[in-house]
């Protein structure tokens, strides 16, 4: 039985897209570091298996983000990701005054979720940058390191190679960074479980902050 | 009105100073990354032009006093020498006598002087203190234990190698990687990618490299960006580079020993590299232009703080935020 407080916010096929993305770039992280910091004699994965693991991981994702854009776009929930720029600050500003101060005096949340709204503005911004800046850049540089032979050989004369995959890691990086955020903030609420069943079961209970 | 002009005059003064600077600031970029191409040709010396008359040419011309005509003949292909390649030769300063016995100056050559023994690299480059910084004598420890000396023995010179008409010390003057990797697998690939030349030296059929290589993952690219060497011989971490080719049982395939922080490389196809830039200086420049990137082994510190810094800033946050909530809960 489905209270009245309950949204259906996760439809089936997003909540597939999050689970292979989640895996997904967990073993990229995990590969990914093995591979950066290699060193003979202190391997966590051995250097080939992670190679072929972030290989295959990395053409998973890509394929998996394929279902995230155009399900996005063939479905209502698009209307999420849509940013008004128009007193984006100040928005921005009531949210992390409210993670940094009101959270912790049991204020209610300055942005409450409901069937039009499913992120607070914080969310929509690092969510936009993630999945149509950050992750896009690197199934970009992903590929073409993948295909090496694609890369321009030479800009001015610092090799290509080394430009792209320099930018591979960052970008990277910046979603390890997210990912640990990502999993903190997902556990703000009354139970810090609530969020991680709604991912699973799709029903977010609004009255759960 | 003119305090309007006065201002608007001075602004595009401003952006023009501006962007005459950064044109200059980009042009010292490009200048210092672009590679500087040298003419390193040389004068040869004018008692070859006898000897080149004819052997830098597909035929050559000659008085049969017998038939008291001028004869024109084909010139064996393997006494045709590239005289351009030559001038750019470590040996380009030398008289072909040098070498040669003075004696070819006459035609047709006396068929004995093909029985005298040439000099020998070691003739000159061994024990002489000029040459001391090659370390030829350790070269030449390193080589007798090589896979080519040991299967072929004194037969196998080291110009199999390093041809003495042409050969040019890239690993020391070449300031691009590229072009010292180019260098030195042509070597490799003269007998090895060639089944009459590799022949000569084994019985056997010259395997494909890119079967035997097909477990290397981006062949191409490893081929092009690192040297045979730096798989197929064993490091000496006091020579220049290593001549003991290793048998192909020995050959590195363990992509860690590349692929990670103190990667082998910087031991040997980054090692001059490397000592040059400590002496200049120049660390930025080397490090973006030279540098092919390979995965695991480029490690900047500057951005390894970076990230440490941030990652640990996030945690730090997070911590904090936590410990918050539970306190107030």
């Amino acid at each position: 039985m489905i209270s009245e407080n309950k949204i259906y916010f996760y439809p089936l096929w997003l909540r597939i897209w999050h689970a292979i993305n989640a895996l997904g770039i967990v073993i990229l992280i995990i590969t990914g570091i093995n591979m950066q910091y290699s060193n003979p004699g202190f391997e966590l994965i051995n250097f080939n298996l992670a190679v072929n693991l972030h290989n295959i991981a990395g053409i998973l994702v890509t394929l998996n983000y394929l279902l995230f854009f155009f399900g996005n776009l063939m479905t209502s929930n698009k209307k999420y990701y849509r940013l008004k720029i128009k007193g984006l600050f100040k928005r921005l500003n009531l949210q992390i005054v409210y993670y940094i101060s009101g959270l912790f005096k049991n204020q209610p949340t300055p942005f409450p979720l409901s069937e039009k709204r499913k992120f607070n503005p914080m969310q929509k911004v690092s969510y936009l940058l993630v999945m149509y800046i950050f992750v896009p850049g690197l199934i970009i540089t992903g590929l073409a390191l993948l295909f090496p032979e694609t890369i321009i050989e030479n800009v001015y004369s610092a090799s290509g190679i080394f430009l792209t995959a320099v930018l591979h890691a960052s970008l990277g990086f910046f979603v390890s960074i997210f990912l640990i955020v990502h999993l903190y903030v997902a556990t703000i609420g009354k139970n810090p479980l609530n969020n991680f069943k709604s991912i699973i079961n799709g029903y977010h209970d609004i009255n759960a902050h | 009105m003119l305090k309007f002009e006065i201002r608007t005059s001075a602004f595009l003064f401003n952006c023009i100073a501006m962007r005459s600077v950064f044109q200059f600031f980009l042009l010292l970029i490009f200048i210092g990354l672009t590679p500087q191409i040298q003419a390193q040709e040389t004068v040869l010396a004018p008692e070859n032009d006898l000897c080149m008359g004819c052997h830098t040419h597909q035929t050559f011309t000659f008085k049969n006093t017998l038939t008291d005509q001028d004869d024109k003949r084909m010139m064996n292909p393997l006494y045709i020498l590239d005289k351009d390649h030559f001038a750019r030769g470590v040996h380009a300063k030398f008289k072909c006598a040098d070498c040669h016995s003075a004696d070819y100056t006459t035609y047709p050559h006396n068929a004995e002087l093909k029985l005298e023994p040439l000099s020998t690299c070691m003739d000159c480059h061994g024990g002489d203190e000029k040459y001391a910084v090659y370390q030829f004598e350790k070269i030449d420890e390193e080589f007798q234990k090589s896979v080519h000396f040991q299967k072929s023995g004194e037969s196998f010179t080291c110009s199999k190698c390093h041809n003495q008409h042409y050969y040019q010390a890239k690993t020391r003057t070449s300031s691009m990687v590229n072009e010292i990797v180019g260098f030195s697998n042509e070597m490799c690939m003269t007998c090895h990618s060639n089944n009459s030349k590799f022949q000569l030296m084994s019985d056997t059929l010259k395997p494909a490299l890119s079967h035997i290589h097909d477990w290397l993952p981006n062949q191409d690219l490893h081929f092009k960006n690192v040297r045979c060497i730096e798989c197929h011989t064993q490091v000496v971490d006091s020579l220049q580079v290593s001549h003991n080719i290793l048998p192909k049982e020995q050959a590195l395939r363990n992509c860690v020993e590349c692929h990670s922080k103190n990667s082998m490389l910087e031991a040997s196809l980054y090692k001059y590299k490397n000592l040059q830039t400590r002496s200049e200086g120049g660390k930025l420049n080397s490090i973006i232009s030279n540098k092919s990137y390979v995965i695991g082994a480029y490690q900047n510190a500057w951005l390894n703080y970076i990230s440490i810094i941030i990652f640990c800033l996030a945690l730090a946050g997070i911590c904090i935020h936590l410990i918050v909530r539970i306190v107030k809960k």
